[in-house]
């Protein structure tokens, strides 16, 4: 079952989000992001050739200028490959575990999975920066101490959706979590 | 567990396997059950029961016939389907695991049934099952990062303590036994796993493993020589004993030694690690000596030797004649500081006498360089690191009028420094008391104020005159440590990078995994949940930080602000000091 939804990150832009519920024990939501716009990809390819242009003005040689496009290229496969995420994905799988994909512009895909063993909570957590931001993340157990958590892995982290989206896919996982948390034995 | 789902691990290479049993592990903690193999009609079950107990006894993996698997045509074996559920009475397994596929579709259809009553009233004898898939051959030999802490080979039956899915990887490592024969076997029992093919093997590899027992012997002897002849008392006599120790090569060829010792004993490597590390170190030396060869090809064509010899004695003197530019501007007023004249003349002809006894030592030489530049360029064949150990050296030993200036030049400097601190305190009326390490004080007769202040006040006015040529003559030499710096850092990375993983890595990504990641494949309602496990690899940062080879350990030993403190106090710095040398 395969639903859409449109909210907004902590910035105002648009996020898209899907969610696909594969069966009761398996639930899969995926954030897209703002793609990247022809016009500030424009507005720097032009700052950094008129840059370039000025210096070669003052130098004279033309070897500026073949640096310069050299530099964008190089600079933008950069950005697309490591740095501009398109999509994130959260899989949670009852009693299998919990996987968090980002996909960036270029195609590369960084995947993450948590066992479901070491999951204690999925809980929404407040930070205090210059507003306050809220954000989804996982809570690990730490194997020493049966109480105590010996990680906060944040989800969603370049996406930054809103409170609206993070109450949505909190509830669906807190719902697996609990029949996971029946059914599983006691530690 | 009731209630929970039960999970059933499927090699992607029996998906389309003639119907059979199927053939695992049963991992109770988990509700999963890892299917390794199928067996397939017709077959005995007594023999199947002996096959199983083999296993067992070879790889001590507990398995089971965990069910049945059918794959059929549409409706036309259904004498089949009553067959196999029949065989439930023979091979009896809680839960009973029964995989269908039509064949030619992706519709599959799972069940797992309970026999015995369940415990609590409500608990369906049903169980929901999730299907998981697997490559069988990519999960046997992968190897998890960070290794969970496997079990005992010989206390009993592998146990699950491993978490979730290191024991599926466990249970596969461990079944090897269970894939060595193919379907050209003529065995009793017919099993379909991924070497059903017929087993992988390699001419190549084969060959390799015979014919490196004999030259691991060879070579570990011719070794054992060289490192018994290098112990030899000759070499701990005291000049020649200071000599190796100051020079790099010594140090880089001794490392070497100690790397190729490992990787041509005798012994197996233990573990996956070891065995790493002893493929790591071997790549890493083929790859020198091919750079080192690489290096005296280049350099000995085109008689560029003889353009370096040449151009060696010229460099010198051009060296040599900016020092003496340098003293004279000293000699004078530099940068407009007005110095002590007298000192300032003793100081920079003792310093001019000394270059020009320099500067003659070197035209002394300058008829011998080739012939010593050749033979030594000879050694780029052990390697290349070996060649830049000995640039560095080479580098060392060209400029040791200035290590010898900046030696002078501390000397004097701390000298100078120790006399204000300890005047200082006599001028305030205090002491050094040696007995209890901290300052007191104390009164002085006042022929003993008057000495002192005269003698204070003369150091202080010498001071700028020591202090400018202290601080030129570390500054020239911290330059010549930092071009030693970073060969050394250059042939510290040659040494410690790991080529043999970071090729495993690009070329079989799945032999080095960090964890596991799934696809959901295509899925109707009402048909069980089918999942894709791949592996996920480990990125390249954690491959290099893993299986960093260790280095000679020529790293500064000291932290920027300890330099700092010495290099005011006028204490000599080594910055590239051995562990385990005395210190100064």
């Amino acid at each position: 079952m395969e639903d859409e939804q449109s909210f907004s990150d902590i910035c105002g832009g648009r996020l898209a989000l899907q969610r696909r519920y594969y069966s009761s024990s398996c639930r899969e939501f995926c954030l897209s992001c703002p793609r990247l716009s022809l016009r500030s990809l424009t507005a720097v390819t032009c700052t950094v050739w008129l840059a370039a242009y000025g210096l070669f003005t003052l130098c004279e040689n033309s070897m500026i200028l073949s640096a310069a496009i050299f530099i964008t290229l190089l600079g933008l496969l950069g950005y697309l490959h490591f740095v501009k995420i398109d999509q994130e994905t959260l899989l949670i799988i009852d009693s299998l575990g919990i996987q968090m994909t980002s996909s960036y512009a270029s195609g590369k895909e960084c995947t993450t999975f948590i066992e479901m063993g070491k999951v204690k909570d999925v809980v929404i957590n407040e930070a205090v920066y210059m507003k306050v931001i809220y954000y989804l993340c996982i809570l690990l157990k730490d194997p020493v101490e049966p109480d105590g958590i010996s990680q906060v892995v944040p989800v969603f982290q370049s996406a930054k959706p809103r409170l609206d989206c993070l109450i949505e896919v909190y509830r669906s996982c807190q719902e697996i979590l609990a029949h996971q948390k029946a059914t599983s034995p006691s530690p | 567990m009731p209630g929970m789902v039960l999970k059933a691990f499927f090699p992607t290479c029996c998906a389309s396997a003639d119907s059979g049993l199927l053939v695992g592990r049963w991992v109770p903690e988990q509700s999963s059950a890892v299917v390794l193999a199928v067996v397939h009609f017709p077959f005995i079950p007594i023999q199947v029961k002996e096959l199983l107990a083999q296993v067992h006894q070879a790889s001590r993996v507990g398995l089971a016939v965990l069910g049945t698997w059918c794959h059929r045509r549409q409706e036309t074996e259904e004498s089949l389907g009553h067959f196999l559920e029949g065989l439930g009475a023979i091979f009896s397994h809680e839960p009973w695991l029964q995989l269908c596929r039509e064949r030619g579709s992706k519709l599959w259809s799972c069940k797992a049934t309970r026999r015995q009553v369940p415990p609590h009233p409500g608990a369906p004898y049903e169980d929901q099952v999730m299907l998981v898939f697997y490559d069988q051959r990519k999960v046997l030999l992968s190897q998890l990062h960070p290794p969970a802490a496997v079990p005992d080979r010989q206390a009993g039956d592998a146990t699950a303590s491993a978490g979730g899915l290191a024991a599926v990887f466990d249970t596969v490592a461990r079944s090897e036994a269970l894939f060595r024969s193919d379907r050209f076997d003529e065995g009793p029992v017919r099993l379909s796993h991924w070497q059903s093919e017929g087993v992988e093997a390699s001419i190549l590899a084969e060959l390799a493993k015979r014919a490196s027992g004999p030259i691991c012997v060879l070579l570990a002897c011719l070794l054992s020589l060289i490192s018994a002849a290098s112990a030899c008392r000759v070499f701990k006599l005291w000049p020649l004993s200071f000599i190796w120790s100051k020079l790099s090569v010594c140090e880089q060829l001794r490392h070497r030694l100690e790397q190729l010792t490992l990787v041509f004993s005798t012994q197996k490597a233990e573990n996956p690690t070891q065995l790493m590390r002893k493929a790591n170190v071997l790549v890493s030396v083929l790859l020198d000596v091919a750079l080192g060869l690489a290096l005296l090809s280049w350099l000995h064509g085109k008689d560029r030797i003889g353009q370096l010899a040449e151009a060696l004695v010229p460099v010198a003197d051009h060296v040599a004649e900016e020092l003496q530019h340098l003293l004279q501007w000293l000699m004078g007023a530099p940068a407009g500081l007005k110095m002590n004249r007298a000192l300032d003349q003793v100081l920079g002809r003792f310093f001019l006498y000394h270059l020009h006894l320099w500067i003659s030592y070197i035209h002394l030489m300058s008829p011998f360089i080739e012939r010593i530049l050749w033979h030594v360029g000879l050694s780029a064949c052990l390697g290349l690191t070996v060649a830049l150990s000995i640039l560095s050296d080479i580098i060392a030993l060209l400029t040791f009028h200035i290590y010898c200036f900046y030696v002078y030049g501390a000397r004097l400097y701390c000298l100078k420094i120790c006399g204000l601190s300890s005047l200082w305190r006599l001028f305030r009326g205090k002491k050094w008391n040696v007995l209890r390490q901290r300052v007191d004080s104390c009164s002085y007769d006042l022929d003993q104020l008057f000495i002192g202040t005269l003698l204070f006040t003369i150091l202080v006015f010498l001071l700028p005159t020591t202090a400018l040529y202290y601080l030129v003559f570390t500054l020239l030499r911290l330059l010549v440590v930092a071009v030693q710096g970073l060969i050394h850092l250059l042939v510290d990375l040659i040494n410690s990078l790991p080529l043999y993983s970071l090729g495993l890595r690009l070329c079989r990504p799945y032999r080095l995994a960090a964890g596991v990641k799934f696809r959901v494949l295509e899925h109707e309602a009402g048909r069980p949940l089918r999942l894709l496990m791949q592996i996920n690899p480990l990125p390249y940062c954690r491959v290099v930080h893993t299986y960093r080879l260790p280095s000679c350990g020529c790293h500064p030993t000291h932290s920027w602000g300890s330099l700092c403190r010495k290099l005011f106090f006028g204490e000599l710095i080594y910055p590239w000091r051995q562990r385990g040398d005395k210190q100064d």
